[in-house]
């Protein structure tokens, strides 16, 4: 009996140490955003921002998450440590998703509504620099040496790469029809575009900027026009990326080298974006219509629990 | 060194001028479509309407509806074109009452154009779609919902992206047999439109297994609403007009919209009310907001001041289906552009969730259609539970096997 309770204890408390992080979920249509504590998967706070929140991201130091406030025009900053607003940034017309340079001074936002990629510099509060792209912006990516900086345009069907230092166009590329999100190889070799409405994920070589290769995702029972990928995160040893295939209600976990889907996790009602837990072991996906989160276990590849965090979860980001 | 580089730009010059004289000869070339290499050329053939009279003071009269739809396409297929070296450019004939089409087409052949937004009525569509030089062009049906242009009157230059009433039909007793309000009193306006709107209504409501309990023809003509005291008689017609009975809603097939409007809140029985008027099933409306929708609202109020309408969005998803094709097949060659929109791999984003496509059969743009209140989004069909061996699209409107069209 002792040794079992001594094993509990244990588990519970290696579980702990391998999730002692917190969660932060932005609900769409709540204008809040959920804090979940990692180890407990509980709702512990939600804080009130300004309307329709969708894009996160935490900054350099992981003191600040910064939230993008569509109807708002404005990207609002939380004190992680107080969870409140303590400050706003502009962020041109109706900023959706955005990305902190690894240089941590700017943010680099698409504005959905006026065909621009806005760029804010954070200590002046600014927007010191706007790049013309193609219609609707919307997926944002930062290369991780912080030169090249995508931009997804939906109705223009294209990737736009920005040099970030220049601001200017480096390269536009042919993506399926309605890309959403694009992502870095940590390596900085490939580049990840999701397409929504083909259902697909198209991967160029970022040097060269040829495609090399497309995942036509499919799910068993469901028609390809319900089948559409929409968020993309990679694990920090560029082995596996992990798309959010949207009314599917499945994430598609893809082994980067062969393309090959190797697991498909069930998961809440229209999955947006997806996160991944500092420890690689744990993905996070914010369900859009079911209002809730789903917690996925990675090594043991499976769906854990899902935790309802309000109305309209849209992005997820995970922090200490 | 100086003066070999003088030599090298006199030989440049002459080189110049050698393609200089070639563009020119291409320019001056009477061949239709070359005067504009990576220029796209896209034909908008209206016709002169009366508005309908305003039922309310909110209403307001439209004269451009469908030309602005199209024109924002235009604009949208430029935004891809920038990058990839096409350009859009709309040429526009509006017709004047009485005029046929048959001019405005022969002028458009002349242009080289291939690609015609027909916002015409059915009768002027199929004499532009016979007109000489129409074989050669694709004309978009962006107005006419007429069930017998998809049925024994298609034709093989013709898609539609108007939704047909058959479509529109369906995808509202979808939703209202989801909500069991199965027994319908079906009251019906005066004029063709209505009566073809109707037909649909009664093919729907056998598909789907809700019952017409009423079927009436509307005879009243109740006093001007607008009138100081036109809600007097109104309110003393309609629960007369409307005294049948028991049913779950009305549904009413009223085009003009003429009289649909009065009923809300006037049945004698407590009732909702559906059809053309009320909850209404429709290809577009400005109360949608969802799928990204509000990027597409937003950039149409800008253009043209006000709401985008159904036959606006028509317009628009038949020159954004040719911006489509031009973009992926990285070319402005009408043939293929032709033939890839006919085919199975294309796929355009219309803002209502998932790909939009052609029926290889007639020719009808398969979509998600909205059902609307006045204010907000109610829901989108096809609806859950409605299966389909191929696309739960096809649930809505004319299927594969039901269709009479032979090209």
């Amino acid at each position: 009996m002792q040794v079992l309770i001594a094993l509990v204890l244990s588990m519970l408390i290696l579980a702990r140490s391998a999730s002692a992080e917190t969660i932060y979920v932005s609900n769409e249509q709540d204008n809040t955003v959920a804090v979940v504590d990692g180890a407990t998967m509980t709702l512990q706070d939600t804080i009130e921002v300004g309307r329709r929140p969708r894009g996160m991201a935490l900054s350099i130091d992981k003191k600040t998450l910064f939230v993008a406030e569509g109807d708002d025009n404005r990207i609002d900053m939380i004190d992680l440590a107080r969870r409140q607003v303590v400050g706003r940034l502009p962020s041109g017309a109706d900023p959706e998703f955005f990305v902190v340079h690894p240089d941590g001074k700017r943010l680099f936002v698409a504005n959905e509504n006026d065909n621009l990629v806005s760029v804010v510099d954070i200590a002046a509060a600014k927007v010191i620099g706007t790049v013309d792209v193609g219609v609707e912006p919307e997926g944002m990516a930062v290369s991780a040496d912080g030169r090249t900086v995508a931009c997804t345009s939906e109705t223009t069907s294209m990737v736009h790469l920005i040099d970030a230092a220049t601001l200017e166009l480096i390269d536009n590329l042919l993506i399926d029809t309605r890309p959403r999100a694009a992502a870095f190889s940590p390596d900085g070799k490939q580049l990840w575009v999701s397409s929504e409405i083909r259902g697909t994920a198209t991967v160029f070589d970022a040097a060269t900027r040829a495609q090399t290769g497309k995942i036509e995702f499919e799910v068993p029972g469901i028609r390809r026009e319900g089948v559409q990928a929409v968020g993309i995160v990679m694990s920090r040893d560029g082995a596996n990326a992990y798309v959010a295939l949207g009314p599917a209600n499945r994430i598609a976990e893809v082994d980067t080298k062969t393309l090959a889907v190797r697991h498909l996790y069930l998961v809440g009602q229209r999955p947006w974006h997806v996160a991944l837990s500092d420890d690689q072991k744990r993905l996070i996906s914010a369900n859009g219509n079911s209002g809730d989160i789903s917690f996925i276990d990675l090594e043991n590849q499976e769906v854990v629990k899902s935790l309802p965090v309000g109305r309209g979860p849209w992005s997820v980001v995970i922090g200490p | 060194m100086a003066i070999s580089n003088i030599q090298l730009r006199l030989r440049d010059l002459s080189r110049i001028r050698l393609a200089l004289a070639l563009v020119m000869l291409l320019l001056a070339a009477p061949v239709p479509g070359l005067a504009e290499p990576h220029t796209m050329v896209i034909g908008y053939l209206g016709q002169q309407r009366t508005p309908p009279l305003p039922l309310g003071p909110l209403d307001q009269t439209v004269t451009d509806d469908g030309l602005q739809g199209a024109r924002l396409g235009i604009g949208d297929d430029a935004g891809a074109g920038r990058f990839l070296g096409q350009q859009f450019r709309l040429q526009q004939v509006i017709l004047k009452f009485g005029e046929t089409p048959a001019e405005a087409i022969k002028e458009f052949a002349a242009a080289g154009i291939s690609f015609v937004v027909a916002d015409l009525d059915a009768l002027q569509l199929l004499q532009a779609s016979a007109a000489p030089g129409a074989e050669r062009m694709t004309l978009f049906n962006s107005r006419a919902p007429d069930d017998r242009l998809r049925q024994e009157d298609c034709r093989r230059n013709v898609l539609h992206t108007i939704p047909s009433h058959a479509m529109l039909a369906d995808a509202l007793a979808q939703y209202l047999v989801w909500k069991r309000w199965q027994h319908w009193f079906l009251l019906v306006g005066p004029h063709p439109q209505d009566q073809a709107m109707a037909a649909a209504f009664r093919r729907a409501a056998t598909r789907f297994g809700a019952e017409i309990t009423v079927d009436q023809p509307w005879t009243f003509r109740p006093a001007n609403g607008r009138a100081d005291t036109g809600h007097v008689t109104l309110q003393t017609e309609i629960p007369a007009a409307t005294q049948v009975s028991d049913y779950d809603v009305l549904v009413i097939a009223d085009e003009a919209d003429e009289f649909g409007a009065y009923l809300e809140g006037r049945t004698a029985l407590p009732r909702p009310v559906a059809g053309t008027q009320g909850l209404v099933a429709t290809g577009w409306s400005a109360v949608n907001e969802e799928w990204g929708a509000t990027q597409l609202q937003d950039r149409f109020h800008k253009l043209a001041g006000r709401w985008m309408l159904p036959s606006d969005y028509a317009a628009w998803l038949a020159v954004k289906s040719v911006g489509e094709a031009a973009t992926r097949l990285h070319s402005l060659d009408p043939t293929a552009i032709g033939n890839y929109l006919r085919s199975d791999d294309f796929l355009l984003a219309g803002f209502k969730g998932q790909g939009l496509s052609f029926r290889p059969w007639d020719g009808q743009m398969r979509q998600p259609i909205l059902i609307a209140g006045p204010r907000l989004l109610v829901s989108s069909s096809p609806q859950p539970g409605f299966l389909h061996q191929r696309s739960t699209l096809d649930t809505l409107g004319i299927d594969l096997e039901e269709s009479t069209c032979k090209f």
